[in-house]
């Protein structure tokens, strides 16, 4: 089933995804369209419970807020309530850890950029390398 | 003699798990900033037609600021730990981002009597205000409205969308600021105030929070 070989990483603000990336495992063929739609949809779906927990703890990780079929969705929700999702079809809990802190320190630096305004799509394409590699070394 | 620029996601952020070591910190000298602080006044001033378009302008100025200070500290405090209820967010602000951008915590945090919404944060030498005189034509200008935008920027970021602006405040006998830094400027008789008033809603989330 290719979807537990497909990881689907978003970065959503207060109104719109700010940075879309899917990780494929290397050496599966990609998935059709309609497994990554429906990869999208619960994904976006899972926002209400993120939400909802977001003010229950005051933790950053959230760990897996939804659950469907297979995959799980984990969160990490950082100081200005900016939300890293993760769709994934099983992962440790450490690798997914370890891959949010490291992403996590990318977009403070990302923020620091005086251009760079807050709750904006992420554009920069060193930002989108750099969090490909973090994947590659924790998730694949 | 150039160097080739570093993209900003090599450079280190410092902090965590480095322990804070304020002499590795790049720090800017307050002449510096003194001088830059005037000059953005000055060019806001020029621009606006009112006194509350200046304040305005000025808080926008800062509101950017906030929401990225918001970010760094959390980042540099090495624990995973966001602010979600209102009277630790407020210490957060009055504590740690007053001691990262001034080197020592406000002044005093009070909650207003007459207003379940309404907090003070009192600060007696304020950085912007230190160096600017505010002519008589001028009246009821704070300069201090770049503050209060990085106070509503850190605010707004948490989730806590809030109001704030700054008052001058005159020193009632017998408070005096702690042994001011600059002794060769003349003591100041005025404390800035910020008033913090929360959305109605945040007060709803919070005091639902409580039980």
């Amino acid at each position: 089933m290719s979807s537990s070989q497909v990881l689907l990483f978003v970065i959503v603000g207060k109104n719109e995804p700010l940075y879309e990336a899917e990780f494929h495992k290397s050496g599966s063929a990609g998935s059709s369209d309609s497994v990554t739609r429906q990869n999208y949809f619960v994904l976006h779906s899972a926002l209400d419970l993120v939400e909802k927990a977001a003010w229950t703890t005051n933790q950053m990780y959230l760990k897996v807020v939804d659950k469907v079929n297979q995959q799980q969705v984990s969160t990490f929700l950082t100081a200005g309530n900016i939300k890293f999702m993760l769709l994934h079809g099983g992962r440790s809990e450490d690798s997914i850890k370890n891959f949010f802190n490291d992403v996590y320190e990318l977009y403070v630096k990302l923020s620091m950029n005086p251009f760079y305004r807050y709750d904006t799509p992420i554009t920069s394409k060193s930002f989108d390398s750099r969090v490909r590699a973090v994947a590659r070394r924790y998730l694949a | 003699m150039s160097r080739a620029p570093s993209n900003i996601l090599d450079r280190p952020l410092g902090g965590r798990g480095r322990g804070s070591n304020s002499s590795t910190e790049a720090a800017v000298s307050q002449s510096a900033f003194a001088y830059l602080y005037s000059e953005l006044v000055q060019y806001h001033q020029s621009r606006v037609a009112s006194i509350s378009e200046l304040e305005r302008r000025l808080e926008s100025s800062g509101y950017g600021i906030g929401l990225k200070v918001l970010e760094l500290l959390s980042y540099r405090s090495k624990e995973s730990k966001r602010e979600t209820r209102l009277m630790n967010v407020l210490q957060f602000v009055s504590a740690n981002v007053w001691k990262s951008l001034f080197g020592k915590p406000a002044d005093s945090l009070e909650r207003s009597i007459d207003h379940a919404d309404e907090f003070m944060i009192v600060d007696y030498e304020p950085l912007t205000s230190t160096y600017v005189s505010v002519p008589s034509d001028l009246g009821q200008l704070s300069v201090d409205a770049f503050l209060s935008g990085i106070v509503a920027g850190v605010l707004d970021g948490a989730g806590f969308s809030a109001r704030v602006t700054a008052h001058s405040v005159t020193l009632e006998e017998g408070e005096t600021s702690y042994g001011s830094s600059n002794s060769s400027l003349p003591p100041r008789r005025d404390k800035a105030v910020f008033l913090v008033k929360f959305s109605p809603e945040v007060l709803k989330r919070d005091t639902g929070l409580e039980r």
